[in-house]
């Protein structure tokens, strides 16, 4: 069965690309467009991935990625952290909070696809 | 009449009365004897006229041995008595006179040196009581040290000519940095006590700052001071502010200068300048390329695959140019970016104590340490912080009932990680978020800011989480570590402070060609030695050493000496090696003559040079002053001479035999520095000396030192 990973990202640009780039390789995509609808479509989608933008609506990337890790059915979900700031305070909070990985835009397409199937467990 | 002048009339006295005497007895026996008779002992005397002269002469070397002995016993030993006993008055209490002379005269010494004793113990419990009232007077004046000392800002406070009174540890490194930079052993510093401060800050600036305050004062201004910026000898921006003295309105009897070197700030905003450049203009090409090529494709749809691929590579070689080109812009200026509002540098335990603190005095938490990374060092607004954590611990307390905290600082990479720990459930992030965003007023009193703001300000992150296998809680604040401004960081190693602070300089003259006018207790003098190679300046000996300590108001400040070892260039005897100890070894990379006397010319400016046997040490400057260009015109004075001014009497003029009568311990000598601070000390005794015999002035000094005897050796 495809693996399911949710996107949550509010700008639509990176969410285009990114959906092409996950469909293409054969995974089942949902698009979250803020830090709520992230915590929701986890329950509901059961994502065993999540790319998550640190700047979003309502609540943060931190947030979201600290809620998940609070609840112990969530913990075999893999985070990748995406920010445009890349400041090192943040990727030290994002790897705090439980995030597995931490990624600063502007990212290459092989780069981040290769780091998902790392962490998805998947050979190349 | 001088003892030899005495003596010499004495002796020719008694000889003219002794011959008188005889000429005359035998002239009245001559007229009253008979004609045969007379016959009769002119052949007698003629037959023993050697025997009587042998007589008469013998009687004279008789009577000149016992003139002799008296003078010696009598005479000489009183004047020698009477200079000794003034020594003990003036100079060195401790002093005793040798028994010498006949019976009386040592009766008399006895007598002396038993009223020294009760004078001495007279004067020692005197100034017992008077170091008692100094001593309030002095804990006083450490207080305003201490407080100085403490401050990270330079203080200088001059007197209305602009010599410097008062100065800190700040102050001194922030204006020596650039003579250290010149030699080594940081000698050459301009700021000193009685220095001029236009050797430091330009003349005109001074002066215009003045004028503002003057004009400030004119228009009525409460608290006039004037704000300038200049840049320091060491090429420092220094940023300043000017405060006048003033005893009685409006007449300014001198000022308070606060500086700070504000160079570091100045260059980061500079430097964020050049970034934002740098970026503009990078951003704009890659992003003129990109944008060609897209509407270049996007125009000419039916375009051949291969010219669109080639577009389209352009595209993807032009946004990875543009992100290295970001990621090597940000790493370069990481420090500037980050720093972009103005805090303070201060050590994280430090900080952690003041939260400690500001939680135990508002909040009455328990607060404790578990863990301290030092040292580690933080850019921060410690104010702000302090108020924004003190906000998300009262309402920590009120909301959750924590009122027991601890906290650890943990260095990771280029960051600090400040904890705050207690038992218990962590703050979930909604509820953080809210705390957040609320001013950090607690009780009516704090700071506007948010916690958010504050930590955005900083760069640094905050959140909250738990380890549930200990049930502990923690806030992390995230902040960039920084390296600390060089200069106040490392406190300096001089901790005798009370040789920075002398108010009497208040009223020293200004600077004039007046000097002869003025009393040798109030002029500054730098007291100087200088080691050489050898005895003979004219035939090639070299200075390889100078040591110079200053003298103001009268004391001796033994750290703000000159003391530089000086390369020869050529070889070291034997025999003087003997002396001074200094071998070839230890004077090889040090600084050159060349190099080294502008040094001391400009530690030795505007004060008087003081020596002992001064000319021979002048004769090697005067030798260097066509290489140097430099002439040492001020004027010079020589303990040998004022010595021999004081003490006419006594034999001996050595620096060691001066420094024993005069009570002055005897350290370090033949170093140039050792010798010089000798000098210095019995300088200072001999002022009193001479004071005795009429000897004020520098005009005095240098008339007396001229009349004495030595003063005619030339080298």
């Amino acid at each position: 069965m495809a693996k399911r990973v949710l996107i949550v990202d509010d700008e639509r640009n990176i969410v285009t690309a990114l959906e092409f780039l996950m469909e293409l390789n054969g995974y089942q995509v949902k698009v979250a467009r803020d830090g709520e609808e992230a915590l929701i479509y986890v329950v509901t989608f059961k994502p065993d991935l999540l790319l998550l933008d640190v700047m979003l609506p309502i609540r943060s990337g931190f947030e979201v990625c600290q809620k998940i890790r609070e609840n112990v059915e969530m913990q075999h979900i893999k985070i990748i952290m995406l920010t445009a700031k890349g400041r090192d305070v943040e990727v030290d909070k994002g790897l705090a909070l439980g995030a597995d990985a931490y990624i600063t835009k502007p990212f290459g397409t092989r780069e981040l696809l290769a780091l998902v199937r790392q962490l998805l467990g998947e050979s190349q | 009449m001088s003892p030899r002048l005495k003596y010499l009339l004495a002796v020719a006295g008694l000889f003219g009365f002794v011959i008188a005497l005889i000429v005359a007895g035998s002239l009245a026996a001559w007229s009253s004897m008979a004609a045969q008779d007379r016959v009769t002992l002119a052949r007698v005397v003629y037959a023993n006229l050697n025997l009587l002269v042998f007589c008469t002469l013998a009687l004279l070397a008789g009577l000149g041995w016992f003139v002799h002995l008296f003078f010696k016993a009598y005479i000489y030993a009183a004047s020698v008595v009477r200079e000794e006993t003034r020594t003990i008055l003036t100079a060195n209490p401790s002093h005793r006179i040798d028994l010498a002379g006949a019976f009386e005269i040592q009766q008399v010494v006895h007598s002396i040196n038993t009223l020294a004793d009760r004078y001495q113990a007279l004067q020692s419990e005197e100034e017992a009581r008077i170091r008692e009232a100094k001593a309030d007077v002095e804990a006083e004046k450490n207080r305003l040290a201490a407080l100085m000392s403490e401050l990270t800002q330079s203080v200088l406070v001059c007197n209305g000519e602009g010599r410097i009174l008062l100065y800190n540890n700040s102050a001194w490194q922030l204006f020596s940095q650039g003579a250290a930079r010149r030699s080594s052993n940081g000698a050459g510093g301009l700021v000193g006590l009685g220095r001029s401060i236009f050797g430091i800050i330009d003349r005109n600036l001074i002066v215009h700052a003045l004028d503002n305050i003057h004009h400030r004062i004119a228009q009525g201004d409460a608290n006039p001071v004037s704000q300038f910026v200049t840049t320091s000898k060491g090429g420092q921006l220094v940023r300043g502010q000017m405060a006048p003295v003033r005893d009685q309105r409006p007449a300014i009897t001198g000022f308070v200068l606060t500086m700070e070197d504000v160079t570091r700030r100045v260059e980061r905003s500079s430097r964020r300048d050049i970034l934002l450049r740098s970026l503009t203009e990078q951003t704009r090409s890659a992003l003129a390329n990109i944008r060609a090529a897209v509407e270049t494709i996007l125009d000419y749809p039916e375009m051949a695959p291969d010219r669109r691929n080639q577009f389209t590579q352009m595209i993807q070689e032009e946004t990875l140019r543009l992100g290295a080109q970001l990621d090597h812009t940000l790493t370069e200026f990481a420090e500037d970016v980050k720093t972009a509002w103005l805090l303070e540098d201060m050590l994280g335990g430090d900080l952690v104590a003041a939260l400690r603190r500001g939680f135990e005095n508002k909040l009455e938490i328990t607060t404790r340490v578990e863990e301290l990374d030092e040292p580690l060092w933080l850019n921060v607004d410690s104010y702000a912080i302090v108020q924004a954590m003190t906000y998300i611990m009262s309402r920590l307390k009120s909301d959750r009932g924590v009122d027991d905290v601890s906290f650890k600082l943990k260095a990771a990479g280029r960051l600090a990680r400040l904890d705050m720990l207690w038992h218990g459930p962590a703050i979930d992030a909604e509820t953080l978020r809210g705390w957040e965003q609320q001013p950090s007023i607690v009780d009516g009193a704090g700071s506007p800011l948010t916690l958010q703001e504050v930590v955005e300000r900083h760069g640094g992150e905050v959140w909250c989480s738990a380890d549930r296998e200990s049930q502990t809680a923690y806030l992390r604040l995230l902040l960039p570590v920084t390296e600390p401004e060089p200069g106040w960081s490392e406190p300096a190693a001089e901790v005798s402070r009370p040789e920075f602070y002398d108010f009497d300089l208040y009223h020293q003259p200004g600077q004039s060609p007046e000097w002869d006018q003025r009393l040798l207790a109030e002029l500054t003098y730098t007291v100087f030695d200088t080691e050489t190679t050898g005895l003979s300046p004219a035939e090639g000996d070299e200075i390889i050493s100078i040591g110079a300590v200053r003298i103001v108001n009268g004391r001796l400040l033994r750290h703000e000496v000159f003391d530089q070892l000086i390369n020869p260039d050529r070889p070291i005897t034997e025999a003087s090696i003997r002396i001074h100890g200094m071998t070839p070894q230890m004077l090889r990379g040090q600084p050159t003559i060349e190099q080294a006397l502008p040094l001391f010319y400009q530690f030795a400016e505007d004060t008087v040079l003081v020596g002992h046997n001064a000319a021979f040490d002048m004769r090697f400057f005067q030798i260097k002053q066509a290489q140097t260009g430099l002439a040492f015109t001020q004027p010079v004075l020589d303990t040998l001479l004022l010595s021999a001014a004081a003490h006419p009497n006594q034999a001996e003029h050595s620096l060691e035999a001066i420094a024993r009568r005069l009570g002055v311990p005897v350290i370090g000598r033949h170093t140039a520095l050792g010798d010089a601070i000798v000098t210095g000390e019995v300088f200072l005794k001999l002022i009193p000396l001479l004071i005795e015999q009429g000897i004020r002035t520098l005009k005095d000094a240098r008339e007396a030192a001229q009349k004495t005897y030595y003063a005619r050796i030339k080298y």
